[in-house]
């Protein structure tokens, strides 16, 4: 291979992806170094890695967050899915309003729903539960669920349902042969980004928390402000690639999804 | 010129009782009325057009056909039962659209079997007809392909065939070739005629393209703003169009607007506005004392000299030329102060260009009196 002489977008690239990666890379070597002190470096180890899977409040909490996730994925992604079809496919009075309305959680902070959520439940003497936690948690999973299905939805042919109620078929029929297949990479793909954002939250989940439920993100912040110890450290690499491996399946959701519309 | 394809039902005997009928139906969406009044009877085995410009209800009228709108006023009869609020699946109709509308995630195979699959259909049966289906439309060695791998015109065999291979009593075309290339729409015109015989089942088509409908249809219904113009074969919409609309939408025409001066059953003089007077056929529908007179640019013959006519003959000269290979495109300007379109056959004598003073003359039957619009 020729060498390149060094171009100043290239050098710009460089520098753009030590600064966003060079913190992950730094704490990727931290959580394999056999010291007591997470910024120290003390030789090669797999300690804090066994810590971390006999560390059993962890575990637990690590349990909550996603048992949270998936359920409150799982609403969503029914919900999400008929709201996408509703906003897209009939005409109501009200409409423009609903569609502003559903997508309104992604603009508003997540401590306003978070404070609102709180007084709310406050207000109506609902005792706060991992349940809390998952209804907090479908408000923005629905929006985001929404967003990515609506604009997969406007992507297809408008006659598509039509053509199956022609072909004989009745309208369930039509959503379920034609209409959800052809939807399935965008209702996937909006399904992975909530899940995600599910498992990253701790603003929502601390404000709607009670004492029974401790999501993962909690656990770690209530660590960490006693000082990082190197079992965090063990434990970021293990969400970075998780969340990592999450984004490589969408992303390849998505390729998928578009390569059998336009592949030659 | 697509080739004129005359169906085997054309010359059969029309069934008794049309095949699709609809009787004063209107369809209006809140305050704007698509279709007005409509009545309509498509007979069994026809190669019907609907052609208007975009906007005038065609498509309403044919999805009101397919079950997919449901009429506000009148009904829709479907071999003599009346559908009209029968939902679309339960209808023995099958539609071909203009977007193809294909599903993306399944074989052309599966594409093609889907309504047999949904009536349940034996296995057996759905793959013997599959196979009938992809031969008619020529698709065998496409069988196992998605649509996205298909070029568009691959794209609307499949789509052909997913309507046939139910053997619909009709077989609704929304604007069939209206996505394809110019050259395949040709080759297309031909194949759309070719099935349509070998089925010998009804084809409503829908189409704003006048000379496809002219080439393919046994009988063409011209709409305008939700309301019919005029039925008739394709000779009697161009030759003998019973409206102004139907005259200038189907090919090019002139019309002169004027007066009649001695009301006559089959010929009469006309007055035209800027003074011409003009010996023109009566067309059975007009009434009125204004009316237009149509006359068709081929119609028309430029001559250098006076030519031996008593009637319909005007000095004026060229104003515009164009050169289009087969024929002369001219803009004579009249004396009167009238411009007309003629077709000038390209032939080595004609030695016209702009601003050469000729005559021009045309035949009393080769123009008609119509009502002014």
């Amino acid at each position: 291979m020729p060498s390149r002489p060094v171009t100043w977008p290239s050098l710009f690239t460089a520098l753009m992806y030590a600064f966003m990666y060079f913190p992950i890379i730094v704490l990727g070597a931290y959580s394999f170094s056999d010291s007591r002190y997470s910024a120290s470096w003390g030789g090669f180890s797999l300690r804090w890695y066994r810590a971390l899977f006999s560390d059993r409040r962890l575990l637990a909490a690590l349990q909550d967050s996603l048992i949270i996730a998936i359920v409150a994925v799982a609403i969503s992604a029914v919900l999400g899915t008929l709201m996408a079809i509703g906003l897209a496919r009939y005409r109501f009075p009200g409409k423009g309003l609903y569609r502003g309305m559903s997508y309104l959680p992604l603009i508003i902070p997540d401590i306003a729903i978070a404070v609102a959520t709180l007084v709310f439940l406050a207000s109506v003497a609902v005792p706060l539960s991992l349940g809390t936690i998952i209804a907090a948690h479908m408000v923005f999973c629905l929006a985001y669920i929404a967003v990515v299905v609506s604009s997969r939805i406007q992507r297809l042919d408008p006659n598509l349902e039509e053509a199956a109620l022609d072909l004989g078929a009745t309208h369930t029929q039509a959503m379920f042969k034609v209409l959800l297949p052809q939807l399935a990479p965008g209702i996937l793909a909006g399904c992975l980004l909530a899940f995600v954002l599910s498992m990253d939250d701790l603003l929502i989940s601390s404000f709607t928390a009670g004492g029974g439920a401790n999501p993962l993100p909690i656990e770690i912040f209530s660590r960490v402000r006693t000082g990082v110890k190197p079992d965090i450290n063990a434990l970021s690499v293990m969400l970075i690639l998780g969340s990592a491996l999450l984004a490589g399946i969408a992303e390849y959701v998505r390729y998928w999804g578009d390569r059998q519309r336009q592949s030659t | 010129m697509a080739q004129m394809v005359h169906s085997a039902a054309a010359t059969a005997t029309p069934a008794a009782q049309p095949d699709v009928e609809l009787r004063r139906v209107v369809k209006a969406f809140g305050a704007e009325v698509a279709v007005c009044d409509l009545d309509l009877a498509v007979r069994q085995g026809e190669f019907f057009s609907i052609l208007g410009p975009s906007g005038c209800g065609k498509t309403t009228t044919l999805r009101l056909i397919a079950g997919f709108e449901t009429p506000s006023a009148g009904d829709v009869l479907i071999q003599g039962a009346n559908v009209s609020t029968v939902p679309a699946h339960r209808r023995p109709v099958n539609t071909v659209f203009q977007s193809y509308a294909l599903f993306d995630h399944m074989t052309v195979k599966d594409n093609i079997a889907f309504g047999l699959k949904i009536r349940r259909m034996g296995t057996a049966q759905v793959r013997d007809r599959v196979a009938e289906a992809l031969r008619l439309v020529r698709m065998e060695s496409m069988a196992n392909r998605y649509p996205a791998q298909l070029s568009g015109g691959q794209q609307q065999r499949v789509a052909l065939a997913r309507a046939l291979v139910n053997h619909p009593a009709v077989m609704l075309l929304d604007e069939p070739l209206g996505a394809l290339d110019q050259k395949l729409r040709k080759q297309m015109q031909v194949e759309l005629a070719n099935l349509h015989r070998q089925l010998g089942i009804t084809f409503i088509m829908v189409t704003h393209d006048q000379e496809e409908a002219l080439a393919l249809s046994d009988r063409i219904a011209v709409m305008n703003n939700g309301q019919i113009e005029q039925i008739g074969t394709p000779s009697d919409i161009y030759d003998r169009p019973s409206t102004a609309f139907v005259a200038d939408f189907i090919g090019d025409t002139n019309l002169l607007p004027g007066r009649i001066d001695q009301p006559h059953p089959r010929q009469v003089q006309v007055t035209t506005d800027s003074g011409l007077r003009v010996l023109a056929c009566m067309s059975g529908s007009t009434v009125a004392q204004a009316v237009v007179v149509s006359v068709r640019p081929e119609k028309i013959n430029l001559s250098l000299s006076a030519p031996a006519a008593a009637n319909n003959c005007y000095q004026g000269h060229i104003s515009h030329l164009m050169y289009l290979g087969t024929h002369l495109h001219c803009v004579v300007r009249l004396g009167s102060g009238e411009t007309l379109m003629v077709r000038h056959p390209n032939r080595a004598e004609s030695l016209i260009g702009v601003d050469t003073a000729v005559y021009v003359h045309w035949a009393a039957d080769d123009c008609l009196v119509l009502d002014a619009a």
